[in-house]
Formats: structure tokens, sequence, C-alpha cells
């Protein structure tokens, strides 16, 4: 725009560029001032729009009325019912390490409090009595968990498999057993939580009442005091670092393009892969016929591997298609792809580990071979 | 003195804080006004939406059950070449991209924060225009996500 501005008004532009300038520079003290009395409300006013603030931060996943998708549902009666405030501020605080849920640590305490007001707006029953937790034993409440809980939530309270994903895919459950051993469902669900939930099962999941199936009062401590030692034993919950990862894995071809794009054609067949495409890396964005061919994409997918990520996780899509980019510089190729390990890290999801590891051999496999 | 002081406290009130990794946004739109509507704001700020990645198709030509699902591609041309030839090393990450799932009568959008990309690519050069990748995704997001 500015290179269709009249000469009379550009200068016009520039000296009203300078007089605010100096007027800003006079009225530092006030503007300084202004910001800050802004950043002092700002925690204020979020505070009451807790609907705001879910719709920004929670609504992706949990759905824009709490009924679930990529996140479990919140809007169920029962868990309202037994989850507390506090639960549900830990929750929002701590997350699920390793299960998709991240931590919100930069919502300051009103907004979170704000958000928990919001959900509080969707209960219809009210909260849960609380119930009295006896001192349990842990020994015979894994012999209990054995038999009534590790058929859904692992034998070592891992939960279920494909946390995050969407209700679009096909899942076995509507919705997936949590992670027990989780160190942030432990540190936010407090022991009558966890008893009140085995005595009362949750309408509408799979969770039934244990109390119903005929477990005693004293049954149901045992079984708390197994699950609250589950955060000793169980597995890492984490998902690896990767932080000595590259971003990229590299290798360099000393034949041309056309060379190493035949060979790379070759090693994705040896991987079993199917080929999309191969085009220049600006297709579509450069004028065509203008664009650079020392700069390759080259597409190729495995089917069945994508239909398992999408198992695990529907953000996977950031990792695809397997993409390999070449660029030409000084009669060599630098064949690249991005790091699966290391992208993994960004998703909070530990089944993704595995999974990108396979692709993270995959690849290397391929690059090796297409530069040898 | 004091208005290098007062500058810190201006510019300390007005830095952003550390993002996350992952922006994803949900619309109220199926998917096929979804994916027009966020083709229209990817342009609407400018960029050219270089292909759309039908993996939903790939994936029912195999014989698996999926809803759609796709990823769109986007860049500034003249942005992107530049990028390419000062920093050849961030390729495998771009252009940017957005995936775009349905999920019932609603559609999920999700891409990678460019500024967790500065977490791979500590160079100082590359900090702006993460930065204003940034600013561009929430943008067009938030305009995909507001659409009526």
């Amino acid at each position: 725009m500015s290179n269709l501005m009249p000469i009379n008004d550009t200068i016009t532009a520039q000296a009203a560029s300078s007089l605010s300038l100096m007027y800003i520079t006079r009225n530092l003290w006030r503007l300084a001032l202004a910001l800050l009395a802004l950043g002092a409300l700002a925690p204020a006013g979020a505070a009451y729009d807790g609907a705001r603030l879910y719709a920004a931060n929670c609504a992706a996943c949990h759905g824009s009325n709490g009924t679930g998708g990529v996140g479990v549902p919140i809007a169920l009666p029962d868990f309202l019912a037994q989850a507390g405030d506090d639960y549900l501020r830990k929750t929002i605080r701590l997350g699920r390490p390793g299960r998709v849920m991240p931590a919100f640590t930069k919502l300051s305490d009103a907004e979170v409090n704000a958000i928990v007001r919001h959900l509080r707006s969707w209960q219809t029953v009210p909260a849960a009595p609380v119930p009295r937790v006896g001192r349990g034993d842990a020994g015979n409440g894994a012999r209990l968990y054995a038999s009534h809980c590790a058929s859904c939530h692992g034998a070592h309270g891992e939960g279920g498999h494909g946390t995050g994903v969407t209700f679009s895919r096909p899942r076995d459950l509507p919705v997936l057993p949590p992670a027990l051993n989780n160190p942030g469902f432990l540190a936010a669900a407090p022991d009558a939580m966890i008893k009140a939930v085995l005595e009362h099962g949750r309408a509408n999941t799979p969770m039934t009442s244990f109390r119903k199936a005929g477990l005693s009062d004293r049954n149901l401590d045992d079984l708390v005091a197994h699950v609250r030692s589950l955060g000793k034993t169980g597995a890492d919950a984490g998902v690896k670092p990767a932080k000595d990862e590259p971003a990229v894995l590299t290798r360099i071809s000393n034949n041309g393009m056309k060379d190493t794009l035949d060979r790379l054609k070759g090693a994705i067949a040896g991987a079993n892969m199917t080929l999309i495409r191969v085009a220049p890396f600006d297709e579509g964005i450069a004028e065509k016929g203008r664009e650079n061919p020392q700069r390759m994409a080259v597409d190729a997918c495995d089917f069945t591997l994508v239909n398992q990520a999408l198992s695990i996780d529907p953000r996977i899509g950031l990792f695809l298609p397997c993409r390999i980019t070449l660029v030409e510089e000084a009669g060599k190729v630098r064949v690249m792809a991005i790091n699966p390990k290391r992208l993994s890290a960004l998703f909070n999801n530990a089944e993704l580990d595995d999974l990108c590891e396979k692709m993270h051999a995959v690849y290397v496999e391929i690059l090796e071979e297409s530069t040898l | 003195m004091k208005r290098a002081w007062l500058l810190a406290v201006v510019w300390l009130w007005a830095a952003p804080v550390a993002a996350e990794d992952l922006i994803m946004v949900r619309a109220p739109l199926g998917f096929s006004d979804a994916m027009n509507v966020l083709q229209q704001s990817a342009r609407d700020h400018g960029y050219e939406v270089a292909r759309v990645q039908r993996v939903d198709v790939g994936l029912k030509s195999r014989g698996y059950n999926t809803a759609e699902y796709r990823l769109a591609y986007l860049a500034r041309g003249k942005e992107l070449d530049a990028i390419a030839a000062a920093h050849p090393e961030l390729l495998p990450y771009l252009p940017l991209k957005i995936v775009l799932f349905a999920e019932g009568d609603s559609s999920l959008a999700v891409t990678l924060n460019p500024e967790a990309l500065g977490q791979l690519f500590p160079n100082t050069d590359l900090r702006l225009p993460l930065r204003r990748w940034e600013a561009d995704l929430r943008s067009i997001l938030e305009q995909f996500a507001q659409s009526p």
C-alpha cells in the first residue's frame, strides 16, 4: 500500500509519525502508568470471564459444552458431583504428564478459579457426600485391583490406550479409563474422591459402583491404599526427554539431485512406503514454472502406520506425511527429515514415544540408503 | 536513568509470556465449511495455501475408517524463499502446516507453534520470523474459530 501513497501524503505521514513518537516519549510516564494499571486490572477482569477462558484454553479438546472430544467429557453429572474445586484446580495446573492434558502453568490463580466456576455452571446434581477413608491394606487392595480394575485401568494403573483420540475415530470406550498412576492425577485426587468414585461409580461411563458389586467399605479403603501406592511403583508417566536429539535428521549425498532422488525413491520402496509425490519444495507457492529445482520435497506414506498413529493422537498430522526434503548446494545434496523423537516431546503423549522411535528408525534407514 | 527504568517496566509488561508448543482451536463448522473458512483466513493474512493433503482420502482408499482429516500448507512466497536460502535446515518444518479434522458437527485445527521451533533452532536471527509466524497463525486460527 505504501508504494501507492502520493509523495505529499508520505511526507505528511512521516511528520505525523515523528510527532507521535515525540508525544509518546514526552508522555512515557503516563503511558507506563496506564499500562501498569491495565496490567493490574487484567487478572481481576479475567476472573469473571470463565466462559471466555474455557473457550480459549479448554474447548478445543473438551468440547464447547464440556461434552468431550480429544479430551475427556467434563460435563458429566457424576464427575462434577464427585470432583471438588481443588481437584479441578490442580488438574488444570498440573495436567496429566504424558497423557495429552497439558499443565496450564501460565494461567493466574484468578483465571483458574474462573474456569472452575464455569465448569460448575454445568453441574446438575449436588456435590456427592464425602466418604470417610480408613487406613487400607494396600496388599489386599492390589489383589482386588487385579481382579476388578486392571482390565480397564491397566495392570499398573497406566490407563486406557489412545488418550486424546477424537470421538471421530473408532474407539473402544466412550470415556477412556484414566491413568491412576499418573502423577498429575495422584496429586489432584484426594483419597475421599477416589473412594467416592469406587463407591458410586459414574453414570454414562464404564465405571460401575463397586459397592453394588459387593465390595465392603474396608475393601474400598484397601483399593484406595493400593491406588495411592501406584505413584511409587507405576511406570514413568511422562514423555521421554528429547533435548539431546537433533531437530532434523540429515545426511549428505555426494551425488547430484537427480541421482539422489532416484536412490531416495528406491529407499522409500524398500521401506514398504507408498510414494505420494515428488515436487519442488516451493510448488504451489512460487509462480508456476519458476520453482527452484535445487530444493525438492518427496512425500511418502505408510498408511498402516498413519492409521495406527491416529489411534494414538489426532494431532499426529503435524508429522505427516513422511517427507524428505532435499537441498542441492555446491554439487552435494543435503537430505533431511524432521526428527520424530524430538518432535514427539512437544505432544505430551507418552504413547507416541514408541511410534516415534519406529518412525525415527525408518527415516534414518531411508536417509542412509539414499545417500550411500 | 528514570526513562530507562520506565522503558524496562513497559517492555516487561508488554513482553509475551512463553507459549505452548501446539496451538489448537475448535470451530463450530462442518468440515467442508471449515476448510473454506481456514483457507480464506490464511489468505486474509497474506498467506498462499500451497497445497491441501487429503490424508482421509488416502486412508479410506486403503480400507481404513476415518473422519475428514487434511493438512493445509501455507506460506508467503518471498519470505519462504529467503528463509530457505538462509536456513535450509529449517525446511523439513516448512511450509507452515495446519492440520484440520472433523469431530462431529465441529472441526478442529492444530498447528505447531512456531515459537516452539525456536527451541529446536536457537538461531537468534530466526527469533523474529518465528514470533511473527506465531502471531499470524494465532490470528488465522482465531478468525477460523470465531466463524459463525
